[in-house]
């Protein structure tokens, strides 16, 4: 019995789209249906609209409800909390009445998460390191995703010594370890004095087009290979072998009947790597080769934290809930895609 | 398959090659980066540049200084960090064992657990367990492994030091297991756990979907229609086909860890292996020590993947003209 089951489910579930009479629906419209009725898939939705809407009204934040400016050090600034006026720093409150603590977690507005050793205010810092992380984590799966694609299609498409070469290059570039390619091209990139000029391209090293660039290099090879397979299957098909037969040009045949076609990879595809890109970023970061100051990222801001982990856990430990809650969201987002537009795909990832 | 090992071979030496390039091109050759200046470290003299200049043939063609770099970390072996003025290779191998005794024993762990897991997971599909586990596992993948290395330190070290349960986890570090084998275990017990979480959740995962794709399969159906028990289809049958990619992922994910992937919970928890070597030389932006540890680690991966192929290729007949 257990071997006629997903045909089972996948009846049902066809009468129930139609709704008993059959109504012509465009397969994205049946997709869309699918994920809106994945209750899991909308939650995670929700969280990750929110935590975007939350990262890049940091600004506003910063100014408008906490007072100040995360990007300052504030060593010997004084704040008020229940009347009383607080030092940022606090002298002589650790154990032994020794050394410099910033103050905790306030729960008001102003230091809402207390303060770093920088007596930066943390909330703020993570909002404002979200918007960076979320930056750099979108960009460079975006970035990523568009090099496959056009690689993808042009190896798949065209074949023969194209192909051996994109797919060969590919190869290359998988089997050099992510961390190991960014940490090389990261320090590099960091230690020219001038930053990197290629043509026009200018880029310093504090800026985060830096880290963008290096994690969505590294990850093309994640998507090209699904890309590329589909692409040299979607070749051989009678629709594509139709549209050489009307005299449709190359450039037709990619763009108007294979390109749609590995678009629902794509989109699949695109929150897992996303959630990738987000912890690389925050890795790189954490290893002070991602994210440069004064810029912050989720992962600066856990580095931050790390020499004041046994005083004040949260400098630490809020970022890292912001990350779990993104890529969580993220992965559980990806499943739903899958489910919704393929619901009999092999399509898998390495994450 | 003497024609596929031998195919195999030959692309490891062209992959070996092309990474090697690659790192080569990613130090010396990239556009505004003047290597000389890099690899000395910080506030060199000018005596030290126009050393390492002349020991790179840095004014020389490129394939030279090419052949020069290799010479120097694989047949001379005498690369200097211009940071701590040791030897880089020596150094890399004395911390060698830390980063296997983290990835073997992790391993161990996340193979136990990802097969319990994937199989419940499985096993009790359509009820609540079956979602609850895949929840979990997903989690699991979430986590930044050195963000919960910190949390785990926090709980451990500081806030339920006191507690019983973790009154017996030593202070940060590493004791090596000559010394004294039972510290050494105490030491690594909350590395091992954590560096497997996110395995444990991957894994559970890929074991899952593959169960039940190939719960799908004729010959299992034919077993259960032969009147095999469930415990032994699932076992002898389901289990053993599903295990293949398991094998197989297992394998690179080993290489890779080994390679220099286990960085971040060296860093977390400051365990000496060849991770935390590359950390402490990424912020002194140690040059020599880094280029080493990037190409020694990239070549272990990828001797790594080939073992892996063949192992493969062993198993599975099918894959071998390909």
């Amino acid at each position: 019995m257990a071997v006629f089951e997903p045909e089972a489910e996948l009846a049902t579930l066809d009468t129930e789209e139609f709704g008993g009479e059959v109504v012509g629906r465009s397969p994205w419209a049946l997709a869309g249906r699918r994920l809106v009725r994945n209750k899991l898939a909308i939650a995670a939705v929700i969280v990750f609209v929110l935590i975007v809407a939350v990262s890049f009204a940091a600004p506003l934040y910063a100014s408008h409800i906490a007072h100040t400016n995360p990007f300052e050090s504030n060593l010997s600034g004084t704040f008020q909390q229940n009347g009383k006026t607080v030092q940022v720093i606090q002298q002589g409150a650790g154990k032994l009445g020794l050394g410099e603590t910033p103050v905790g977690p306030t729960w008001h507005a102003k230091y809402l998460l207390g303060a770093d050793n920088q007596g930066r205010d943390v909330s703020a810092r993570v909002l404002y390191g979200g918007r960076a992380s979320l930056e750099i984590g979108i960009g460079s799966a975006v970035l990523a995703s568009l090099l496959a694609v056009v690689f993808g299609l042009i190896a798949g498409f065209f074949g023969g010594w194209t192909d051996a070469f994109l797919s060969r290059l590919m190869d290359l570039i998988w089997a050099f370890p992510v961390y190991l390619l960014a940490i090389s091209l990261a320090t590099v990139l960091l230690t020219a004095p001038n930053g990197l000029r290629i043509g026009f391209v200018h880029l310093s090293a504090s800026s985060l087009w830096v880290p963008l660039t290096i994690i969505g290099v590294i990850y093309v090879p994640y998507v090209f290979r699904p890309i590329r397979g589909q692409v040299l299957s979607l070749r051989e098909r009678e629709f594509v072998e139709a549209a050489i037969a009307q005299g449709a040009s190359n450039a037709r045949l990619i763009f108007s009947e294979i390109l749609p076609n590995v678009a629902s990879t794509v989109v699949v595809l695109l929150p897992l790597m996303i959630a990738t890109t987000i912890l690389t970023e925050s890795a790189l970061s954490y290893l002070s080769i991602g994210v440069q100051p004064p810029n912050a990222s989720w992962g600066t801001v856990i580095q931050d934290g790390q020499g004041l982990l046994y005083t004040r856990p949260w400098v630490a430990i809020a970022p890292g809930i912001m990350i779990v809650l993104t890529v969580l969201a993220l992965n559980v987002l990806g499943d739903g895609l899958r489910d919704a537009l393929d619901p009999r795909s092999k399509l898998r990832m390495k994450g | 398959m003497a024609t596929f090992i031998v195919r195999r071979v030959l692309w490891l030496v062209v992959v070996l090659f092309a990474v090697s390039v690659l790192v080569f091109l990613i130090f010396f050759a990239t556009p505004g980066v003047d290597p000389a200046r890099q690899m000395a470290g910080r506030n060199p003299t000018a005596e030290t540049i126009k050393n390492i200049k002349h020991e790179f043939g840095l004014d020389r063609p490129l394939p030279v200084q090419y052949g020069l770099m290799m010479k120097h970390i694989f047949v001379s072996r005498d690369l200097i960090s211009y940071g701590s003025h040791t030897k880089v290779i020596p150094e890399i191998l004395s911390a060698a064992p830390v980063t296997l005794s983290l990835v073997f024993g992790a391993a161990v762990i996340w193979i136990v657990f990802s097969i319990l897991t994937g199989l419940a997971a499985a096993v009790f599909r359509g009820t609540v367990i079956d979602p609850l586990l895949m929840i979990l596992a997903l989690i699991g993948i979430s986590i930044p492994v050195f963000w919960l290395g910190e949390v785990v330190n926090l709980v451990t070290q500081s806030r339920l030091h006191g507690f019983f349960l973790f009154s017996w986890v030593p202070p940060l570090g590493y004791t090596p297991f000559t010394q004294d084998p039972l510290l050494w275990f105490e030491g690594l017990v909350f590395p091992w756990l954590t560096l497997s979480v996110l395995y444990i959740g991957f894994y559970a995962r890929v074991l899952r979907a593959n169960l039940i794709e190939t719960e799908n399969e004729d010959y299992v159906r034919t077993a259960r229609a032969k009147g095999i028990s469930e415990r032994r289809v699932l076992l002898r049958h389901t289990l053993r086909t599903s295990m293949i990619t398991f094998v197989s992922l297992f394998g690179l994910d080993f290489g890779v860890l080994v390679g220099g992937g286990a960085l971040l919970t060296e860093v977390v928890f400051g365990l000496p292996g060849v991770g935390l070597l590359t950390y402490h030389s990424l912020t002194s932006l140690d040059l020599p020590v880094i280029m080493t540890t990037v190409i020694y680690g990239a070549f272990f991966i990828t001797l790594a993947s080939a073992l892996v192929d063949l192992v493969y290729a062993w198993l599975d007949p099918r894959v071998r003209p390909a």
